[in-house]
Parts: structure tokens; C-alpha cells; sequence
């Protein structure tokens, strides 16, 4: 049988705030499931043209599976939300870039012609489940070298990365944060943020973490604008003595959720949903688990080698703040400036924060965002690195280009 | 300290033990830029299985929180509030127990203007106020959200409703006054009056935006948010509320009307509640408020302070609480598990049994019988039945298909009983007849099998007496329609031992049964009392009070059907025969109506014509009557009927039939449909002095279901 391969788009996103995970963050009392329930419902109001029924998949990340994040939470989380039995879920894990893939497996799928449309997205709850709850890693990972015991820690990578680029300080690093912080806060001012915010009921008991009862969340918990050079200088650097990461240039432990509408370009049309992005090129990529940093490079050369672009191509960038230091090996290596206006035009990670697997669709949506405001720029790519050593990257061509001016 | 504040710290000294509600007031800030606001959530701190209520304590934390909220309003820091409940409810409404203790009537009175005087401040406020019925609201908790100026609802609320008038109350927070001014009076009448009097029915949150009662509706799983939202709007202008044009003309006094009407056929005259709630609904027409809730005040004080609440509440506390951990029951862990149902006979008892132990053990149930052709027409009925059901959509195809293959009939006990761990029998109501039939079964089923009988009137002692193994005989005796009647009233003969009786307690739970433990004794309970009921109404009539006057005596109690009805509804030939085993047992207190014996031997099956749509005395019936020439006013009637009543449950609490009076009021509750403002029979007696002059002494301690001294 002869098949076409069809074009996918992005159709819509939606997140939840973003919330400081621990005990007195927002979403303390509140369930992981709840939140992506939450965001795929707010997607269907946003999207009355979707008809529910006719949604192929629902495919939701999350990095550790267990609890209100197990329980195969792409099909419970459809049930929950109201989607009709008929339409199946599905789970995912790669780690930071769950949501990403959650939204590159099914546009393969859609592309192929298994799918016309699908929900894409992902939920961390580091509160309710920290980093490395329940994992048992092979002791021989360690006894036959096959990593550095460092490659287990995020932060230690991070520190290992600014060891193999000596010229990314932490001088360097911190001016990155800051202006991470500036630019969101700005964002926020003009209101490029809020409108794909999910606003989520929230309940506090615990007096000690502010006044208790019921309440609403309607912005990013982690923001800390008016950050200055001077008050990142004094942080401490947990991951090494003397080191260079610290909880300034890094993005924080954090607790939310996103979803996506992914969709056939022609399904999208003729259900008169919008088209956001136009889906070029996906790569995944494999680096030295103790520098995942590093991950958004490789990944980023596959994916242009695919597109048949060059990095001059790419108009906007949506890098994943997962570190100052990441973001900044990756802007040296294209001999991009580290004030580049291409780049995170609304901040990143390290402003709103980073709930692991429900980051991906995050960036996308800005980037979609940004793409409606510049119709001059035609390709724009979002990235993440990856813990044990990877790099994830997605090409989008913009449907709004009005071609070069 | 505001007056409001010293008159809750008054009442709340009456009531230490109160769960005590916290209304937390936290801020928020609105979406679409619609301002900063004060959001309240009720909060007992436990979980949702017990379920947020106001206690005097409760109200004084809302007071506090409603004094920060006005003083946020009033200085412009807030543009609206809201209130709330903890997940899955919003506020039950007032705590009972705390209800229970009044003993005065200004204490009573108190509680009223209490709820009133901390409600209306949220009417009062500088801001609109808006309340989000999450989850379960009932009474006051539906009350508080009436005064605010809007109301959204969640599409997953299971309850919803104001059951104070099938307490022995009226909603005396504002609801007799401001529902009827929401909806208008005639919705108001259907929920305050005509759910309460029909077994307490509860709306679902679609039925309470449907009714008016709520100004949106949104689904459960983000209902807060939507609420909020919504609210925005509100505020902001974009959305407008529109509420319906209300008939306060002939609309209103039909409604009332109507309402009256729904009582009298309920309670008929005999509980004041309604009565009282449907005088403030019809006094409410002219819209002012504050005479409206005067009146509840004085409705509630006097209610709280009669017999009629304290039966109610009483009532409650039997079905709710002792309904559910049967009084002198074995402890449970010495049940044995019941896997496999054996049913003797196929009859239309015995196929209503064989279809309830199958939907609700769901495991094989086994019919026999002594020919092929009864046991085809059984298992057909269990079939049918269940056929109905799926029609009904009350179970699924595939339940269907299992419930169908479950249930089966053969010739041959030993092939069906074999390896059956509970067998009971309907059959004849003859001693020999279940003497035999036991023994049958014994030589097959396993020995670790209970055997139950339906019997309502013979030994269970005398049934079990010619086994190996009388201890696993129990008593098991349902009432009449059985899929509905809940009472089961579980018999212990003399040799009956601990585990069966533990079985068959299990059993009857998963049943979905109220069992009370009953002994061996002649028609146990509620079959003894309703005879005795009976028996003095023929006995009147045979000595010569027209029927209609023995009738109509025992009106006034309310009871669901006449005694002449309920005789029919039985069958005349049954009651004779009840009324026969229970005078050979008592010749003097039973007797056997001559009159009735010529009922049944002519074959009539009952007493009344309904040719015209209301019943007429049979003139075939008349013919038959052989009255003598006493003739007694109702009241008379009346006074010897509960004289009777009164000495029969003296006689069977001396006896030992049941532990206490109250396993009597909850039989006849469960088994005979007795209201609940009589509470059973025995808080009735006692406050109508009935039980003093029979037996010299009250059936309950003080308190129970009276005002305490």
C-alpha cells in the first residue's frame, strides 16, 4: 500500500502555573493527575472545533511513574477529564524531554497515518515525587564504569559542563539568569504568558505555608523578578565546593503540567482548528551521560541535517533552561551572543521553573506564541537536554510567514 | 464582642462534644484582572466521610471570618467573596446532636437567630457574595448559599437538599423564606415539602440549576476554577444573571395549596412540620424577609421543643446508626463466608428471595421444588426479572448474562445442595411440612450449612427441634415487598449457636438489609404488634363502630395506609392465619374475627371497591358483616387501639422478643412503613401518656426521643 507521509501542526498548548515544589508550594496538596486534567479539559474549551471523539491518543510524560503520576496516566487522565471511552492513553518517559516526545511519537504517528489528531503533553509533581524516588540504578553502572557517578545528578553534570567550557563562567551563567528573569518579567507585563495559563484551585491545610482553605492559582510560582547580579553572587553552590551552579542559574524543583493538540495539517483545516506551528524535524540524540548538557547539540545537528537547513535558518529559539551553563554551551558552539534576542524571547526555565517531563510543550507554546507576533521569521526550533546523556530537538516551520521582508 | 458573637458563645457552652467547622479566608486573585478576592472555605478537618456540619462553635468561626471579609469589603480591598467546602462537601447543615440537647425554649430560639443573625451579614455585605456548592449540601448548608447573591453548582453532587420537614423541622436558616423568593413557590413546595415527605429525596447538581436554585452549573472535575471564572465575569459585567420572573399571585397560594395537599396525604395532620414550613412559604409571598425569618425562628424554637423533632431525629439515629450494628448480634468475625445459596421452593416468595440473594451476593442460587414445571416457572420469574432490569438500564447486558447464569433449578436437592453454604425455605407455612423439608436438607447440604426459614409465624425452636444439627437453624423473615421493605428480622432459636447467627447477620448486610435480632417467639415482631393493631380495630367493628369510624380513628397517626388497606395489601386470608397462631398463643389478648373468617371464606381478597377512584366499602363485604350494637367514638377507638399497642410491646419487652423498645421502632419503621414523627411507635406512647396508664412507666429513658429533663 502506497502512503503519503502528511504534514503535522501544532495546533494549540496550554499549562498550568508553574509551582515551587515542597511543602509549602502551591501545589502541595494538590494531585499530579489533577493538574494535566485540568490542562487537556482547558484545551477542549479552547478548541470547541476538536470533537472529543475524534482525539486518537492521549499521550502524557512523566518521569517517575508512580502513585497520581502512575496508573498508565495518559488513559486515566483521559477518563478523568471526560474524553469518551473510545479514545486511548498512553504514558511516557524521557525524562526532561517527556512532553517533547509525547509530542514528536505521536506527530510520527500522525504522519504515518495512525492518528489525524491527539492530546500531547506532561506532568511532574517533583513535590509529591522528588528526583530519584524509587529508582534502583544497576550496580553496574558503576562497578564496570560505565558512567561517572556524577551522570546520576543533575547538578553535578551542570558542574562537569562548565569544567569541559572553561570561558562559561559563572559570572557568565549568572548574567544569563538574570536577564532569564528580566526577560520573563517582561513577558508577563505584556501578557504573553498568562493567556495559555491554566488557572488551578488549590487547597492549603497547613497554616505555616500561608492562609489555608481553597484558592487560585493564576501565575508561575518560581518568577523571581528584579533578580540582580549582586543577589545571585552569594548563592551557594551545592553540587561542588567552589562550583558554579547554584540555584540562581538553574532552573528550580517544580510542580506543573502541559498538553498539547497535536493534529494532521489536513484535519486541522477542515475541523477549523488553528495551525500554529508546521512540524519540520525531530531529533533525539545520545552524549557522555556526565555532560547532558551537552545533549541540545547533536540533537540539534540531526535535526537540521533532516530539515535541510542550516542553523542560520532558525529565526527563534526555545532553549530549556535546565542550566545557565547548558544554554550557553549551546549558544557558543553556533557562535550565537548570550544576549541573542532569537533566543528565549520570554525567559525560561530558570524564571518559571522546570517540572521535568511537562516542560517540552512549555516551549513550544511560547515559541508558537512568537511565531503569531513575527511573521518575518519562518523557522524556529525548541530543545532540552536530557539526564543520562541525551539532547532532544524539534524544527517549526511558522505558518504565519509572510515570507523574507 | 457583637451580640452575634455572645449569643453563639452561649449556645455553644450547651453542646462541648460539637465537630467544630473552621471557615478559612484566603485571598486570591481573580482571572481577567477582575480584582483581588476573599474566598471561604468550610472545613471540619476530617476527610469526607464525616461530612462538614454547624454547631453553634461552627457559626462563631463563620461570624469571625464574615467580620475580616466585611471589613475588606467596606474598605474597598476586596470586589467580591465567596464560599466553599472541603472536597466533595459543602456543608451538611446543623449538627443534630447539638439540637438534641436543647432543653429550652429560649436556647432553642437562640440557635435559630444564631444562624440567621451569622447568614444575613453575607446578604449584608459591601461586595457581591458568591457561593460554590462543590459537593453535598443539605439544610443550612443549602441555607448559607441562598443568602449569598449568587450561587454556582457542581454537576457531580450526589445530595443536595433541604430534609429539615422529614426530620420534624423547617428549614429555619432562611430557606422557607428565601427559596420560595429564588424559585419561586412552587419549586419551593417540591423541594422543602414534597422530597422531604418522600423519603428525604436528594437533587443532583443538574436538578439544582435546572430548579433556579443555582445560577450556573459546571462539571466536577474543575468546578472551582470554572466557579471563579465565572465569577470574573460576573464582576466584570460579561456575564449577565438572569433569573426568572416569579408568580406571587394565585401561582404562589396554589403552590401552597399543593403543598398542603402532599402533607395531608403524608403526615395527615399528624406531624406539625410541614404545616409550619408552608405557613412561612405562604407568608414569604409579600418578600419580606425579615418577618419570614422571625418565623422561622419561632417555627424551629417550638419544633425543636415538641415531641415530633425528638421522634424524628430518633428515628434517624435508629436507621442510620442501631440499624446498622444490630443490638445483641455475635461478633462478625465469626461469620462464615456464603457462597452458594440454596432456595426451597419456587413459589413467588421463594423466587423474590432467590432473585434479591442473587443480585446482592451474586453467587449461585439453586431452586428445587417438587415438580419440573414449578421450578421452569421460578427460575423464568428470577429471568424475567432480571430481563426487567436490564430494560430498566438498571444493570448492563454482561450483568445480565451473569446473574442469569448464576441462578438455577433442579429436582434433586442433593445434586443442588450438596455443597450450598446457605439454604432457607419458603414453603408452606405448615410445621410438618417445614419439619420434613429441613430434614431433607440436612442429609444433603454440607454440615457447616446454614438453614434459615421465611417463616412469619411459626417456632423456629419446634422447626429445628427433629435435626442432627439444630444450631445452624436461624430465622429469616422478610416483609412484603421484599426488594423494598428494608426490615429483616433475624431469629434465634433456642440451639441456634454464635457463628450461624453471625452468618446470617453477615448475610442480611450484604443484603442490604436492616436486621434486628429477634427471639423465638410467637410473629415475632412486627407481625404481633400490627395483629394486635388489627385485631382491636375488627374488634370494634365487629361489636359495632362502622367501619369508617375505626378507620378514620387512627388517622391522626399518620400511618401509611388505613388498617382495612394494609389488610388487604396483605391478604385477608394471610392475616386470619396470622391472626389465628397468635390466639392460640395468647387466647386472651388475640382473638379471631369472626368477621373477617366470613371475609375470607367468601373468598374475598378485600374489603374495598374503587369503581368511584376512592374506596368504597365492598357491598358484597357490607352483606357479610355481623356487627353488634356498641358504638364507639373515634377517639374511643383510638385510645383502646394504642392501649393495646401499648400493653402487647410491654408485654414483648418483659418477655424478651427484642433487647430494648427502640429495636421495636425500628422494626416497625423498616418492616411496616411507620413514620418517623411517631419514631416507630414507642416515643408516641410515651408522649401521649398511653404508655403510663397501660404500663405504668414510659418505654424510653427521657431524652432518647424527647426533650431531656
Amino acid at each position: 500500500m502506497p502512503r503519503t507521509v502528511r504534514d503535522v501542526v501544532f495546533v494549540d498548548g496550554v499549562r498550568t502555573p508553574f509551582g515551587k515544589a515542597g511543602p509549602k508550594g502551591i501545589y502541595h496538596e494538590t494531585r499530579a493527575d489533577d493538574l494535566v486534567v485540568k490542562a487537556i479539559r482547558e484545551l477542549l474549551r479552547r478548541n470547541p472545533g476538536l470533537d472529543p471523539a475524534k482525539i486518537d491518543e492521549v499521550a502524557i510524560a512523566a518521569t517517575t511513574q508512580i502513585g497520581d503520576q502512575g496508573l498508565t496516566l495518559g488513559r486515566t487522565a483521559g477518563i478523568l477529564a471526560g474524553l469518551p471511552q473510545s479514545v486511548p492513553g498512553y504514558s511516557i518517559d524521557r525524562m526532561c524531554a517527556g512532553a517533547l516526545t509525547a509530542v514528536t511519537t505521536t506527530a510520527g504517528s500522525i504522519a504515518f497515518g495512525a492518528y489525524d489528531a491527539v492530546i500531547a503533553g506532561g506532568v511532574e509533581h517533583m513535590g509529591r515525587h522528588p528526583m530519584g524516588e524509587g529508582v534502583d540504578p544497576n550496580p553496574r553502572f558503576v562497578s564496570e564504569k560505565l558512567v561517572d557517578e556524577s551522570a546520576l545528578f543533575m547538578g553535578m553534570t551542570a558542574e562537569n559542563l562548565h569544567d569541559r567550557y572553561p570561558q562559561i563562567t559563572k559570572q557568565r551563567a549568572d548574567e544569563y539568569a538574570v536577564r532569564s528573569q528580566e526577560k520573563a518579567a517582561k513577558a508577563y507585563a505584556n501578557g504573553k504568558i498568562q493567556q495559555d495559563l491554566v488557572p488551578i484551585s488549590v487547597r492549603r491545610t497547613n497554616p505555616e505555608a500561608g492562609e489555608t482553605g481553597w484558592g487560585l492559582v493564576t501565575a508561575d510560582e518560581p518568577m523571581r523578578p528584579g533578580t540582580t547580579l549582586e543577589n545571585l553572587a552569594g548563592l551557594k553552590t551545592p553540587f561542588r565546593v567552589h562550583g558554579r551552579v547554584t540555584a540562581g542559574n538553574a532552573a528550580g524543583l517544580n510542580d506543573g503540567a502541559t498538553a498539547s493538540i497535536i493534529a494532521s495539517e489536513d484535519f486541522a483545516r477542515e475541523n477549523n482548528l488553528p495551525v500554529k506551528m508546521r512540524l519540520v524535524s525531530y531529533a533525539f540524540a545520545g552524549v557522555e551521560p556526565e555532560v547532558m548538557g551537552y545533549g541540545p547539540i547533536p540533537a540539534t545537528e540531526k535535526a537540521l541535517a533532516q530539515a535541510g537547513l542550516s542553523i542560520s535558518d532558525i529565526g527563534l529559539f526555545e532553549i530549556n533552561e535546565a542550566f545557565a551553563v547548558q544554554v550557553l554551551a549551546f549558544l557558543d558552539h553556533y557562535g550565537i551572543a548570550d544576549d541573542d534576542e532569537r533566543v528565549n524571547q520570554y525567559g525560561g526555565a530558570i524564571a518559571f521553573g522546570h517540572p521535568l517531563a511537562s516542560s517540552g510543550v512549555r516551549l513550544m507554546t511560547q515559541l508558537a506564541r512568537q511565531f503569531e507576533e513575527q511573521p518575518n521569521v519562518r523557522y524556529g526550533l525548541t530543545t532540552m537536554c536530557v539526564g543520562f546523556g541525551m539532547g532532544a530537538t524539534v524544527i517549526w516551520e511558522n505558518p504565519h510567514f509572510e515570507g523574507d521582508k | 464582642m457583637s451580640t452575634t458573637a455572645e449569643l453563639l458563645k452561649g449556645a455553644a457552652e450547651l453542646f462541648p462534644d460539637e465537630v467544630v467547622t473552621s471557615a478559612h479566608v484566603r485571598h486570591l486573585d481573580l482571572p481577567f484582572g477582575a480584582g483581588r478576592f476573599a474566598l471561604i472555605t468550610l472545613d471540619n478537618g476530617f476527610d469526607h466521610t464525616k461530612p462538614t456540619t454547624f454547631g453553634p462553635a461552627s457559626l462563631a468561626n463563620l461570624n469571625t471570618a464574615i467580620d475580616q471579609v466585611e471589613a475588606e469589603a467596606a474598605a474597598g480591598d476586596i470586589v467580591g467573596a465567596g464560599i466553599t467546602g472541603k472536597p466533595f462537601i459543602f456543608a451538611v447543615g446543623a449538627d443534630l446532636k447539638g439540637v438534641e440537647l436543647l432543653k429550652k425554649h429560649e436556647d432553642a430560639l437562640a440557635i435559630g437567630k444564631g444562624g440567621h443573625e451569622v447568614f444575613k451579614r453575607l446578604a449584608g455585605l459591601a461586595v457581591p457574595t458568591f457561593a460554590y456548592y462543590n459537593g453535598a449540601a443539605m439544610g443550612g448548608g443549602v441555607e448559607v448559599g441562598l443568602h449569598c447573591s449568587y450561587r454556582t453548582v457542581s454537576k457531580a453532587i450526589p445530595a443536595f437538599s433541604l430534609p429539615e420537614v422529614f426530620l420534624g423541622l423547617v428549614p429555619g436558616w432562611g430557606g422557607c423564606a428565601l427559596l420560595p423568593n429564588l424559585i419561586g413557590a412552587d419549586k419551593a413546595v417540591s423541594v422543602i415539602i414534597e422530597n422531604s415527605l418522600n423519603q428525604n429525596k436528594q437533587l443532583k447538581g443538574q436538578q439544582v440549576f435546572d430548579l433556579g436554585i443555582a445560577d450556573a452549573i459546571f462539571e466536577g472535575a474543575d468546578f472551582l476554577e470554572q466557579s471563579l471564572i465565572w465569577t470574573a465575569n460576573v464582576l466584570k459585567g460579561d456575564v449577565e444573571v438572569e433569573r426568572p420572573v416569579i408568580d406571587r399571585g394565585e401561582g404562589w397560594d396554589q403552590a401552597v395549596a399543593k403543598g398542603r395537599f402532599i402533607a395531608d396525604s403524608k403526615v395527615h395532620g399528624a406531624a406539625p412540620a410541614a404545616y409550619r414550613a408552608l405557613d412561612i412559604i405562604a407568608a414569604a409571598k409579600n418578600g419580606d424577609l425579615q418577618q419570614g425569618y422571625d418565623a422561622e425562628d419561632q417555627a424551629l424554637a417550638d419544633l425543636i421543643m415538641g415531641g415530633e423533632l425528638r421522634s424524628g431525629i430518633y428515628a434517624f439515629n435508629l436507621v442510620q446508626k442501631r440499624g446498622k450494628r444490630p443490638a445483641g448480634a455475635p461478633d462478625k468475625s465469626l461469620a462464615r463466608p456464603v457462597t452458594k445459596v440454596g432456595v426451597v421452593g419456587a413459589g413467588l416468595m421463594a423466587s423474590q428471595l432467590a432473585l434479591l440473594f442473587l443480585r446482592r451476593l451474586e453467587v449461585p442460587v439453586v431452586l428445587t421444588d417438587i415438580d419440573q414445571e414449578r421450578i421452569d416457572k421460578g427460575v423464568g420469574y428470577v429471568h424475567a426479572e432480571i430481563d426487567k432490569l436490564l430494560g430498566k438500564g438498571r444493570i448492563n447486558q454482561d450483568k445480565a448474562n451473569r446473574l442469569k447464569a448464576l441462578v438455577t433449578g433442579v429436582l434433586d436437592k442433593a445434586e443442588g445442595f450438596s455443597d450450598a453454604d446457605f439454604v432457607i425455605e419458603a414453603v408452606f407455612e405448615e410445621i410438618g411440612v417445614k419439619q420434613q423439608v429441613f430434614a431433607e436438607v440436612e442429609a444433603v447440604a454440607p454440615a457447616h450449612a446454614i438453614l434459615a426459614t421465611n417463616t412469619s409465624s411459626l417456632s423456629v425452636t419446634e422447626m429445628a427441634s427433629k435435626l442432627k444439627n439444630p444450631e445452624r437453624v436461624v430465622g429469616f423473615h422478610f416483609f412484603n415487598p421484599v426488594a423494598i421493605l428494608p426490615l429483616l428480622e433475624i431469629v434465634r432459636g433456642e440451639k441456634t449457636d454464635d457463628a450461624s447467627l453471625a452468618t446470617a447477620f453477615a448475610v442480611a448486610k450484604k443484603l442490604k438489609k436492616t436486621a434486628v435480632l429477634v427471639k423465638d417467639a410467637p410473629a415475632f415482631v412486627v407481625n404481633r404488634i400490627l395483629t394486635r393493631f388489627m385485631g382491636e380495630i375488627q374488634n370494634v367493628i365487629d361489636e359495632g363502630t362502622p367501619v369508617e369510624v375505626a378507620e378514620k380513628a387512627v388517622e391522626p397517626l399518620g400511618l401509611p395506609m388505613s388498617p382495612l388497606v394494609l389488610l388487604e395489601l396483605v391478604g385477608p386470608a394471610i392475616g386470619l392465619h396470622v391472626s389465628e397462631t397468635l390466639n392460640r398463643a395468647f387466647p386472651d389478648r388475640f382473638t379471631v374475627s369472626p368477621n373477617l373468617a366470613a371475609v375470607v371464606k367468601a373468598g374475598k381478597r378485600g374489603f374495598y371497591v374503587y369503581d368511584s377512584g376512592k374506596p368504597e366499602l365492598d357491598p358484597e363485604v357490607a352483606a357479610l358483616l355481623r356487627q353488634g350494637d356498641v358504638v364507639l367514638s373515634g377517639e374511643q377507638v383510638r385510645a383502646r387501639v394504642l392501649d393495646a399497642v401499648a400493653q402487647e410491646i410491654g408485654l414483648m419487652l418483659d418477655e424478651g422478643v427484642v433487647a430494648e423498645a427502640q429495636d421495636i421502632d425500628l422494626c416497625l419503621i423498616t418492616g411496616a412503613g411507620w413514620p418517623f414523627h411517631l419514631g416507630g411507635i414507642t416515643p408516641y406512647l410515651d408522649r401521649e401518656g398511653v404508655s403510663e396508664r397501660v404500663n405504668g412507666k414510659k418505654f424510653l429513658a427521657p431524652g432518647l426521643a424527647s426533650v431531656p429533663a
